[in-house]
């Protein structure tokens, strides 16, 4: 439900980058997305169709990479994949555990520009 | 024409983090303890809260709610019969509310002259779990009537809590409520989650909830 605002914020985040390169065109917008961010990717691609119309990054791919949820077990000392998000126990030993390492991110990685080369 | 790729490595929601950040750093100079009322709708959250703000003002403790509806004004003027200065957002669509909603909406409010301020949530258990709202403590409630399984469906909301209340306790029994499951379940997806069981119609737990408030409120301020 929320995708069309963080599409938004993906717009205004470029746009403000782009000033730095005048007349450059967006090819690909790539993301790093948690499991637990709960962000639906197809709900997501549809919204920033929607959201970039009109703007430098109209007809931009978005490249989602979802990364799954890592937690750090204190008595095994280790990080370990979790499953699912159903349940955060160390895959070792199966303790629970409320250290997420990773799996709650909503980042935008990196940006594909296409430039106009300036005749000088 | 050339390509190139430009690192960004930034939050999207960078805005609305940075303006929560700012909200914290005000309420902690304000010394008010800031709480974060999220569920899905109708689990009763406002009959929980005009509850709260009842029995913390009769404590004599200043309290006020800032309160988040897509449409109406209903759940203000529900609240705003405990007495405490309450305020609504529209979000007119919006799933969720955001830092800078609650920015705006604190204009012309004395901070430090507040004990609590609570922010009741739109009623939507997946997109507020993204947005900071620059509070202390994110309150999740799930009432009897909605099933046991709740925070294994919706597992990043109730990660991302400090406590859970469970409300409508008086309804357990008719609803066949199985509250060890509950509770495993909860403890599952926000292991050693402090959790109230509570009822705004016979008080149940509300005495607990209460201490928790002062305890937390204290500690804030120290």
């Amino acid at each position: 439900m929320h995708e069309l605002s963080i599409a938004s914020s993906i717009v205004d985040s470029v746009t403000e980058s782009l000033a730095a390169y005048p007349g450059a065109r967006v090819v690909e917008v790539r993301l790093r997305v948690g499991s637990m961010a709960a962000v639906v990717e197809d709900s997501l691609q549809f919204c920033f169709g929607l959201a970039t119309e009109g703007t430098p990054l109209a007809g931009a791919r978005l490249a989602v990479r979802t990364l799954p949820v890592v937690v750090y077990c204190a008595a095994c000392a280790r990080h370990g994949e979790v499953a699912g998000v159903q349940s955060l126990r160390c895959p070792t030993c199966g303790e629970l555990t409320m250290d997420v390492r990773q799996g709650r991110e909503l980042e935008i990685e990196a940006i594909e520009i296409e430039e106009v080369e300036v005749q000088t | 024409m050339t390509t190139r790729i430009v690192e960004l490595r930034q939050g999207i929601l960078k805005k609305n983090d940075e303006l929560a950040r700012a909200l914290r750093g005000r309420f902690s100079a304000a010394g008010v303890l800031v709480l974060n009322l999220v569920s899905s709708p109708g689990t009763g959250k406002t009959a929980f809260l005009e509850r709260t703000l009842r029995s913390l003002r009769e404590g004599g403790a200043r309290v006020a709610a800032l309160v988040g509806d897509l449409e109406t004004d209903n759940d203000a003027r529900r609240l705003a019969a405990s007495g405490a200065p309450v305020r609504q957002i529209n979000t007119h669509g919006i799933c969720h509310l955001e830092a800078e909603m609650v920015g705006k909406h604190l204009d012309g409010w004395d901070l430090g002259a507040l004990d609590y301020l609570f922010i009741e949530n739109v009623g939507n258990l997946v997109c507020p779990s993204s947005y900071d709202l620059g509070e202390r403590i994110r309150v999740a409630l799930l009432s009897v009537t909605e099933g046991e399984d709740k925070p294994l469906k919706y597992p990043t909301l109730f990660n991302s809590a400090d406590a859970a209340v469970i409300t409508k306790v008086d309804l357990a029994e008719p609803c066949g409520f199985d509250r060890e499951a509950a509770l495993r379940n909860l403890n599952e997806i926000r292991p050693g989650i402090r959790v109230f069981e509570t009822s705004a119609k016979t008080s149940a737990g509300m005495a607990e909830w209460l201490d928790y408030l002062a305890a937390e409120r204290l500690a804030s301020t120290r």
